[in-house]
């Protein structure tokens, strides 16, 4: 045996590392705290590392989960049981009473997506739970806009990102100090790729919604995507046909703008073979991100994640 | 697989953003849908070709105007390596952006353009790269088809820079690569333009230089960043200092002092939520449990009683001015330091660096944006601290302004 000690610590702990630091760090600089919690794998994971940091205490976050109400019925069941699973609290700030109390108005037209209305319901919840920090599951390779991130993304008073007056962020010291009524976007996985979340998830043997896996789905296109006919949400016109695919989701966000991909991976170890040979993003399956080139960023200014 | 963080350097225009692109590009690391975007935007704003720095310009007003506004990070691997690229800007808040790139950096490219050579951006870059102990540098000599691929060129700039570069004495390794971002050559592909350069591609030479790394794994050092009292009956008596190790090696039964008090105690257990460790050191998160019940919370510092690091209300440092308002002479600022936070008065300025000439300067005193040099702080309460010679987290700080909030300036603690 040798005595000389290398120290190595692999990709996944340095991520794992960083992420936990990042979490405590929010724990301690801001007052009250929201993990944003959508059932994708990408909030999975944070909460997961959410209760590894705090351990064997319970999560000194609320879970917020802004629902659009056209959710997948497998994503709304893992939510209910994984929240249970890891002991934490639940908060639901819904796009639909948004909608019902006048906060949001429905787009029309069969394309109508809720994704901009989210937005409002967020800004919403931050302000009547009194929110000053919101951590998202946001990574900087997802998308052009993310890759200008900080972890400590400072927002006024709107809730709006300034993307050309940030904070510079040195070392591992993040500056979280605001005034009244600012608040604080911050995303432990700023580092990790798809690629580096599908290796933790198989590493730590973390449980997923049955969407990221292969099943028959009746499917219909749309600009490309695959999008899907069994919730009712999405409405397939005319010239639209309904198929029964083999799919999956890379991804998994509101119905209506989530698109499938046909896929056979039924296993981690297929997914991640699958993600390392995909010459598409994942976000390519996003409608919400097709609408224009600049999506991402114009949401980001209003007050999105 | 082992992880490189990098970040490039040079002023505006040399061709950064269109070197990562061209990185990416080459090394297959774009996806087809990015590709497809960046051509439809080349072709509506009129490019003759694709621009590639539009892959990391990734907000609207860098697109239209083609400029990097902020520093965007960019990831990719290849069967070797996984990579971190912090793109950083050169223009206005230059110096802003290279320290922050460079902060989390083990090696910085470091771009020239081959028709202007060595400039005044190039040494502030070299001297920001010391400075910051990123001990490894790339000089990639880019746009060599403007000057004809020639080899007396790029020998010019290579001896140029590697005078100016003899007086820093942190750089431990210099590579010099002809480039041409535009064209790829010697980014992924070898060259065909310039037989007479017999060394690496940059994507080679980026997969295999070998990094040590900047942890120090002597001193123990741990900053408390919260503490753990779960509330439950199972738990009852469990108090975790959670933090990340930021330097050294903690074992059970390590003596232990916790600071500023000065109490000791031994460390009982290293927790985590997969159970407990036999030994934590950087950068492993973790909770520390102690024997004793000492009173203990966020802001101090647990350390090797063997090996203490050093306290105090007075701190010599070099540090960067980033502000937009110049330093007040005697300001007060909030000065963050690993995960404690105290006011901080400006006691003295001592020099400015003139960063072409290294030379001190000692008639004008006022820091503005972009300055660099060397002052004393005084403290309203202890800083537990190291030199950032020999440990960048507890050797490094930030100084806040207490009005606007805004991070005004970056440190680095001297011994
Ligand atoms: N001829 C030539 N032009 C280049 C080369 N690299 C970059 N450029 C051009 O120089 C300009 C500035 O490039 P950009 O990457 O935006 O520079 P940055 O400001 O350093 O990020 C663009 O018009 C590029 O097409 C090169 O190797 N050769
Ligand atoms: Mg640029």
């Amino acid at each position: 045996m040798s005595s000389i000690r290398s120290y190595h610590v692999s990709l996944l702990q340095q991520l794992e590392s960083e992420a936990i630091y990042v979490l405590r760090e929010t724990a301690a600089q801001f007052r009250n705290p929201a993990l944003l919690f959508s059932g994708g794998k990408d909030s999975i994971v944070m909460a997961w590392l959410a209760r590894k940091a705090f351990h064997p205490a319970g999560l000194p976050f609320t879970l917020l989960h802004v629902d659009t109400g056209h959710n997948f019925p497998e994503t709304l069941s893992y939510r209910d049981t994984f929240v249970e699973q890891i002991g934490a609290r639940l908060l639901v700030a819904s796009v639909q009473d948004s909608i019902d109390q006048g906060r949001a108005v429905e787009e029309r037209g069969h394309r109508a997506s809720r994704n901009k209305l989210q937005t409002v319901t967020l800004l919403d919840a931050i302000a009547e739970q009194k929110f000053d920090a919101c951590l998202g599951g946001g990574r900087r390779d997802e998308e052009k806009a993310r890759a200008k991130e900080r972890f400590f993304s400072h927002r006024n008073d709107f809730g709006q990102w300034d993307p050309k007056n940030q904070r510079p962020e040195l070392w591992n010291l993040f500056n979280g100090r605001m005034h009244q009524g600012e608040q604080f976007r911050v995303f432990p996985l700023s580092n990790w790729t798809e690629m580096d979340v599908w290796l933790y998830i198989r590493q730590e043997n973390i449980p997923l919604p049955s969407l990221y896996f292969s099943h028959q789905r009746r499917v219909f296109q749309r600009d490309g995507s695959w999008l899907d006919a069994e919730t009712g949400f999405a409405q397939p016109q005319t010239e639209e046909p309904i198929l029964e695919k083999t799919m999956r989701f890379r991804t998994i966000g509101d119905v209506t703008c989530t698109g499938a991909v046909e896929s056979p991976a039924a296993t981690l170890d297929d997914i991640i073979a699958e993600v390392a040979a995909a010459r598409q993003t994942e976000r390519g399956t996003r409608a919400d991100d097709q609408r224009s080139e600049s999506a991402m960023e114009d949401r980001k200014k209003e007050g999105y994640f | 697989m082992d992880l490189l963080r990098f970040t490039t350097a040079g002023s505006v225009d040399d061709g950064k953003s269109t070197l990562i692109g061209r990185l990416l590009y080459d090394s297959k690391s774009i996806f087809e849908d990015q590709l497809e975007a960046v051509e439809r935007f080349s072709r509506k704003r009129g490019d003759q070709h694709v621009d590639l720095a539009l892959l990391t310009d990734g907000l609207r007003a860098e697109r239209e105007q083609g400029i990097t506004i902020d520093v965007a990070y960019r990831y990719f691997a290849t069967p070797r390596r996984k990579f971190i690229i912090a793109d950083t800007p050169g223009h206005i808040q230059y110096t802003r952006n290279m320290v922050t790139g460079a902060s989390t950096a083990n090696l910085a490219i470091i771009l020239i353009d081959a028709r202007k050579g060595v400039i005044e951006q190039t040494c502030r870059h070299a001297f920001l790269a010391n400075l910051l102990r990123i001990q490894h540098v790339v000089v990639a000599v880019n746009k060599m088809d403007l000057v004809d691929f020639a080899e007396e060129r790029f020998e010019e700039i290579k001896e140029a820079f590697t005078s100016f570069a003899s007086r820093l004495d942190n750089l431990v390794e210099m590579t010099f690569i002809p480039i041409s971002a535009l064209q790829g050559d010697n980014v992924v592909d070898k060259s065909t333009q310039m037989p007479w350069y017999q060394g690496p591609t940059l994507l080679y030479h980026l997969e295999t230089v070998y990094v040590g790394t900047t942890e120090n794994h002597v001193e123990a050092r741990f900053p408390v960043q919260w503490v753990i009292r779960p509330h439950s009956d199972q738990w009852h008596d469990f108090r975790g200092f959670s933090g990340r190790v930021a330097g050294g090696v903690f074992k059970p039964g390590d003596a232990v002092t916790v600071l500023p008090s000065g109490f000791q105690s031994k460390i009982k257990e290293i927790h985590t939520a997969d159970g407990p460790l036999e030994e934590a050191y950087s950068p492993l998160s973790v909770s520390l449990l102690l024997e004793d019940e000492i009173d203990t919370s966020r802001g101090d510092m647990i350390v090797k009683s063997n090996n203490p690091p050093q306290m105090g209300q007075d701190i010599e440092a070099m540090i960067c001015w980033f502000g937009e308002k110049p330093m007040s002479p005697r300001g007060r600022y909030v000065l963050r330091h690993t995960t404690r936070e105290v006011q901080a008065v400006i006691k003295e300025v001592r020099y400015k660096v003139n960063i072409n000439t290294l030379h001190k300067i000692e008639d004008d005193l006022e820091f503005h944006m972009n300055d660099i040099g060397r002052i004393s702080l005084r403290t309203s309460a202890p800083v537990i601290y190291d030199s950032y010679a020999k440990n960048r987290i507890t050797g490094s700080f930030i100084l806040i302004d207490a009005g606007s909030n805004e991070t005004v300036a970056a440190g680095m603690i001297r011994g």
